[in-house]
């Protein structure tokens, strides 16, 4: 097969100044990802925004953070048969197993890695939208949540960055 | 592999400007990498408390601390790491401790 239209390389010198990280997944799996990239950019000296939209937003809700699980259903990452996903309490113990993992190597859980992430000083944003839809007040999310923002304003701070959506 | 000269003493560095070898390091080269890399100068106690810390877990593990690691650590939180090394401090911190770029996700 003939590539007709080839994708032209980077310019070798091109550096990550800014990445603005939406999170609209509320599984570890969609949240966890979105919090090592955001981290490792501070640590690289790049600017950093993360927006929190939809399900995304538990990772910032005040009640919710300390308890995000693992997608047990539709998820071929396990490796396991579809139906023993809908076993009641098998994203609870899957989950369990993550954690341990994660605790084994040291990494923070959320609560504490969103913490840390603002301490880097990467700003945290909450969707308006979502925030209506789910009929949530701004005391329903954690202190460290710059503010509630809605998508013109998310677009003005992306601008000039990469976008990356989870 | 380039050199670089510190504290009048030439250097090897890699292609990102970190130390080859870090046996290379002396000291009073802490000050000029700092300025040239855009650490503020000049360095505190504060600065040498990451610095030293930088050293000493590179020689016992064999790569630096990250940044997380560092808070961990010792009383340096990441909010202050982000103050002494604006831009990237586990990064910044190894170039000026002399040490390679430390490695590790989180």
């Amino acid at each position: 097969m003939t590539d007709t239209h080839p994708i032209p390389p980077a310019p070798v010198d091109a550096k990550i100044e800014k990445v603005s990280i939406i999170v609209s997944k509320g599984s570890l799996e969609g949240i966890y990802p979105a919090l090592i990239m955001a981290n490792g950019a501070r640590n690289e000296g790049i600017e950093a925004n993360l927006f929190f939209t939809f399900f995304g937003m538990d990772a910032v809700h005040k009640e919710r953070h300390d308890h995000i699980k693992v997608a047990a259903v539709g998820n071929p990452g396990l490796h396991m048969p579809t139906i023993a996903g809908v076993i009641p309490g098998a994203s609870a113990l899957i989950t369990k197993y993550m954690e341990k993992q994660i605790a084994k190597l040291d990494f923070p859980d959320i609560a504490e890695f969103i913490e840390m992430i603002h301490d880097t000083g990467a700003g945290l944003y909450a969707c308006l939208a979502s925030v209506e839809l789910f009929g949530m007040e701004r005391e329903d999310l954690i202190d460290e949540l710059d503010d509630i923002i809605t998508v013109g304003e998310f677009y003005d701070m992306a601008a000039g960055g990469q976008i990356i959506f989870t | 592999m380039p050199t670089k000269t510190f504290a009048g003493t030439p250097v090897e560095v890699n292609d990102e400007g970190f130390f080859v070898d870090a046996q290379q390091w002396t000291k009073d080269m802490a000050p000029e990498i700092a300025a040239e890399v855009g650490v503020p100068t000049p360095l505190t106690d504060r600065h040498w408390t990451v610095i030293d810390l930088m050293r000493s877990e590179y020689f016992d593990k064999g790569t630096g601390p990250t940044v997380r690691k560092i808070s961990k650590l010792s009383d340096v939180t990441t909010k202050e790491l982000f103050v002494l090394f604006p831009k990237g401090p586990a990064k910044l911190a190894a170039q000026v401790a002399g040490i390679p770029k430390p490695k590790g996700c989180i």
